[in-house]
């Protein structure tokens, strides 16, 4: 297991341009859905201001806030930044995927959201309470459905290291049956897991039907830019899995100067073709009630579940 | 020369029958009969623990002790899986003794006496290390039985509830109907052998429907001992009502005696030669449906204990899917898919005695500090019980499969050995392979939601009752029973690689086939099942990781100078928020209960009493309720059908002398007609 320093160095590099550039993914859609809306809208890099604006405020806990709820916006933050840094971005050959596998990587998320949700308990609000029961039980239908999606890849890649994966994708002759279903299942997760509209929506505050901003309502200061900088981080990471795992034409093979610099302009192209597609459908539709999330949500898990049936079935001795 | 490993087992269980032994005599005092018994377990869960470590790296070793029946002299013997058993019993009964030390001067305190506990806690250790050392049929059933036995007297300890009579009759007569089932397994190989050692039974030559009947008598046999669905209704009532200490043992080392009894018996007597494909298919099938309808149940739940001893039939249903994975790819000539799925099921077998363990001793804390098993009067116990806090936390974040605790190295091996799957011809295989992998992903999922709830209602939040709000922290006995599984799981998450080839031996010894050098982990850095390509998992360097990151935004982005300041919660403009206005266990799990509604299938009573106008109300109720779905749709269909047969047979009873004459003439005639022919 050899690996050399170039690539822990590049593996460096992109597990900060994850984490440097995800507010700039925020403002992209912020952006764009105020032009499709026929508003001007803030400027793109509107959420770094509030990032920062936010650093420098005062932190404010409630009375009776346990040490959980103090190292919540830390352990968030650390566990989705570590998860965003195996997904290959712009190098195939990551040496940080060797560390954590594609189901290490969907524990850590889980991980950050055990966390959160606990933070939600914490104070002994009913908001928090129902946002942490909402959240807890939606993701515990769509993890099982991401899970399933992933696995479908793995087992065409014999592997489920997402390096190997993410070079399986790219060496792909034709679009298997299997790999679109999984690519169903994986957009609706992702849009699910990142609370967007159809699920749940992202810019609303007070509202009965909110869920993962009902649980961080008491944050503030510091702690709110750590949970909202996660938050961000979590949507490049479900856009570049997707990319990577799916559509990874242009990905470097090698890590020399050319292929990675175009590497890096087809990636950045993709997200944001991505985030217009995201800010069309949030344009187009409305949130669904509440108790149709499960239906959403089970027919991402019985895509996947097709997936993986049809892999057995028809892929695997072909 | 007594092997070294066999005679601290054999050491292991003269003390535990030492400690059984010696509690009536000092009954008269509790402080010492107490402290005696606890440390004694203690010393034997020790010894048992040296006795697997020791054992795991050694070759089999046998001893005959002339004790028992005069032909048939008490064979013992320690190999690899009786080891790595004996290191699963030792690694949690050596926290439950130091733990008893202090939850039994409760007990004393509540009760005058521990008596019944004394004498059949010890016992039921004697009887789980006996089983698992046996080395014939007559000295495992004996141990066996004195196994069931004792735990049925810790199940009654509080025998005054009506309640728990109720649950040790029933814990009684299933574990019975499972002893019978077994010793039909025995019979079936005694017939083939000819003698009641495993040295015969293993050398026998079994037919195939010989095989097929013991395998069918110790799948129903164990898996009723082991709680699996559809078999586990004794099982929540018997855990939640034991006392926290026994019933610690009893969910996270009895069960476990149950997958060892299964596993020596069709891996090791029976013999992988025999497996046909459904076998796996079975136990594959009830380890998928354990699980599921065991986590489900579980978040319904607001009785504490009720609620882990649910997740116990979760837990064995894990275990199952790893070890019916093994017997899958053992009957269809992929050896080494099996070991790997053998390791995966073993590896899970002693997380959830760590944190099963723990969580039912957090659980004994709990009780002892607020006096209640219901979590809805709970809450904001992490403020009045800061270090129990922590320990059922670890435990939490353990059992519900996240890194970088044991759990998830667990699951982690599952999930890759499902993802292994070679092209089966079988159709029903392939198609109930990824099935199993999603419902154990799904279960998973469900756990996490399960244990958010749990420590979200009982440590987080306001008190919702005085008791609650006026909660004290366990003595240190308690806290260092339940401080050294956490650091077990801990180890065993992060450093799977060093624990990985210690028990590997194993399923050495019942699939012939290693891990061997391209398997093996490459260092004690990375675990690698198959080759590097296929799937790593660096436990220590993903916490390294964790750290690094942490320790850099800590350093960069945490406000120094800045002070936190402390304000009221806010409450919408509320005057007074009361901590009935939180999220109660039951609205927690509301929304699971609503998507999964048929499966749950609640009985909804509502009623509205009105006064003299309809438009006047005066009471509202409503109450939901939801029981076992197996219980009430097929044991007490079942009973029902017994109830009516015996009414029956009853009338029969009822006729004069004449009748029975009749009966006694026609038998007679029968039988003479039977010895004729």
């Amino acid at each position: 297991m050899s690996i050399s320093i170039t690539l822990w160095v590049l593996n460096l590099v992109q597990a900060a341009l994850m984490v440097l550039a995800a507010p700039l993914l925020a403002g992209i859609i912020q952006k764009c859905k105020a032009r499709l809306q026929n508003r001007r809208g803030a400027p793109i890099l509107q959420p770094y201001r509030n990032l920062l604006k936010l650093f420098r405020k005062e932190t404010l806990l409630a009375e009776n806030a346990s040490w959980i709820f103090r190292t919540t916006p830390y352990v968030l933050f650390t566990t989705t930044a570590l998860a965003a840094s195996v997904v290959p971005v712009f190098l195939v050959d990551l040496p940080s995927a060797l560390i954590a596998d594609v189901i290490a990587m969907a524990a850590l998320l889980a991980l950050a959201r055990f966390w959160l949700a606990l933070a939600g308990m914490d104070i002994g609000t009913a908001f928090g309470g129902m946002g942490a029961s909402r959240e807890m039980t939606f993701s515990a239908l769509a993890e099982p459905a991401m899970l399933m999606s992933m696995f479908v890849m793995s087992l065409g890649a014999h592997s489920t290291n997402l390096s190997t994966m993410v070079e399986h994708a790219l060496h792909l002759e034709h679009l298997l049956p299997s790999v679109a279903f999984a690519l169903a299942a994986l957009l609706m997760v992702a849009i699910a897991e990142n609370g967007r509209i159809p699920i749940d929506n992202p810019s609303t505050h007070l509202e009965l039907t909110m869920i993962h901003e009902a649980m961080i309502l008491e944050y503030s200061g510091r702690h709110l830019a750590l949970i909202e900088w996660a938050s961000q981080i979590k949507l490049l990471l479900f856009a570049t899995l997707i990319i990577s795992l799916f559509v990874p034409w242009g990905i470097a093979e090698s890590a020399e100067v050319w292929p990675v610099l175009t590497a890096l302009v087809f990636w950045f192209g993709k997200v944001v073709l991505l985030a217009v597609a995201l800010a069309v459908l949030e344009t187009g539709l409305v949130k669904v009630r509440l108790f149709q999330v499960p239906e959403y949500l089970s027919t991402a898990f019985v895509l996947a579940f097709l997936g993986m049936l049809v892999h057995y079935i028809l892929e695997v001795g072909a | 020369m007594i092997d070294s490993a066999l005679f601290l087992a054999i050491c292991a269980m003269s003390t535990s029958l030492f400690a059984s032994l010696l509690s009536p005599c000092i009954g008269r005092f509790p402080a010492l009969q107490r402290l005696s018994v606890s440390l004694l377990l203690a010393v034997s869960g020790a010894l048992a623990m040296a006795a697997g470590l020791f054992g795991l790296n050694s070759s089999e070793a046998v001893i005959t002790l002339p004790i028992g029946l005069p032909w048939l002299p008490m064979h013992l013997h320690l190999d690899a899986l009786s080891a790595f058993f004996m290191l699963t019993i030792g690694v949690l009964l050596l926290p439950v003794g130091i733990y008893s030390v202090g939850y039994l001067k409760e007990i004393v305190a509540k009760n005058g006496s521990i008596q019944q506990m004394g004498l059949f806690l010890p016992l039921f250790a004697l009887g789980m290390q006996g089983v698992v050392l046996a080395d014939d049929a007559y000295t495992f059933m004996v141990f066996w039985e004195i196994m069931s036995l004792a735990s049925y007297f810790l199940v009654t300890f509080e025998h005054e509830d009506e309640a728990t009579r109720k649950a040790g009759f029933l814990y009684l007569l299933m574990a019975h109907l499972a002893g019978l089932l077994i010793l039909g397994a025995f019979s079936v190989l005694y017939a083939a052998a000819g003698d009641f050692s495993f040295v015969a039974m293993r050398n026998a030559e079994l037919s195939p429907g010989m095989a097929t009947a013991a395998f069918l008598l110790a799948a129903f046999g164990f898996g009723m001992k082991a709680g699996v669905v559809p078999l586990h209704v004794w099982l929540p009532d018997a855990h939640s009502a034991a006392p926290s200490n026994a019933s610690a043992l009893m969910s996270g080392i009895m069960l476990k005696v149950a997958i060892f009894g299964f596993i020596r018996l069709i891996w090791d007597l029976v013999g992988m030669h025999e497996f046909v494909w459904w076998w796996g298919a079975l136990v594959l099938a009830a380890g998928s449906s354990s699980a599921i309808t065991g986590i489900l149940m579980a978040l319904q739940q607001h009785d504490l204990k009720r609620l882990l001893a649910y997740s116990s039939v979760e837990n064995v249903g894990i275990i199952l899917i790893g070890l019916g994975l093994a017997m899958t790819f053992a009957a269809s000539g992929h050896p080494l898919i099996a070991v790997l799925g053998m390791i995966a099921a073993l590896y899970h077998t002693i997380n959830h005695a760590l944190f099963k363990g723990m969580l039912f001793m957090g659980a004994g804390a709990v009780m002892h500090a607020t006096g209640s098993r219901d979590m809805e009067s709970m809450g904001g116990l992490i403020h009045r019980m800061p270090v129990t806090a922590v320990f059922v936390l670890i435990a939490c974040i353990s059992i519900s499969g996240l890194p970088p605790f044991n759990g998830f190295v667990s699951e982690w091996l599952t999930f890759q050995t499902a993802l292994l799957t070679p092209h089966l011809e079988n159709t029903l295989l392939a198609a109930l392979i990824p099935f199993s992998a999603s419902m154990l992903a799904l279960a998973g999922a469900l756990a996490a939601v399960c244990f958010v709830k749990l420590f979200g209602i009982v440590f987080q939040g306001q008190a919702r009752s005085t008791a609650a709000a006026e909660a004290h922290e366990v003595d240190g006995w308690m806290k260092a029973g339940m401080a050294i599984p956490a650091l077990f799981c801990l180890l065993l998450g992060v450093l799977p690689t060093l624990f990985i080839p210690l028990i590997e031996s194993v399923p050495q010894m019942l699939i012939h086939t290693s891990l061997s050098g391209s398997v093996q982990p490459e260092n004690w850095l990375w675990l690698t099942p198959v080759n590097a390509d296929r799937a790593s998992y660096a436990a220590p360097m993903m916490l390294f990781g964790m750290l690094i990151f942490a320790a850099l935004i800590y350093w960069r982005l945490h406000g120094r100078g800045k002070r936190i300041l402390r304000g009221p919660v806010w409450s919408c403009g509320h005057a007074q928020l009361n901590p009935r206005m939180q999220y109660t266990s039951t609205s927690f799990s509301q929304p699971l209960k609503r998507i999964f509604s048929g499966a749950y299938l609640p009985e909804v009573h509502e009623g509205t009493r009105y006064g003299t106008h309809p438009l006047v109300v005066r009471t509202v109720v409503y109450a939901v309720y939801i029981g076992d779905l197996f219980y009430r749709r097929l044991y007490l269909p079942i009973g029902r059908i017994t109830q009516i047969i015996a009414d029956r047979v009853a009338h029969e009873h009822e006729r004069g002398m004449h009748a029975y004459l009749a009966y006694i003439f026609s038998t007679i005639l029968l039988l003479l007609l039977w010895v004729v022919q």
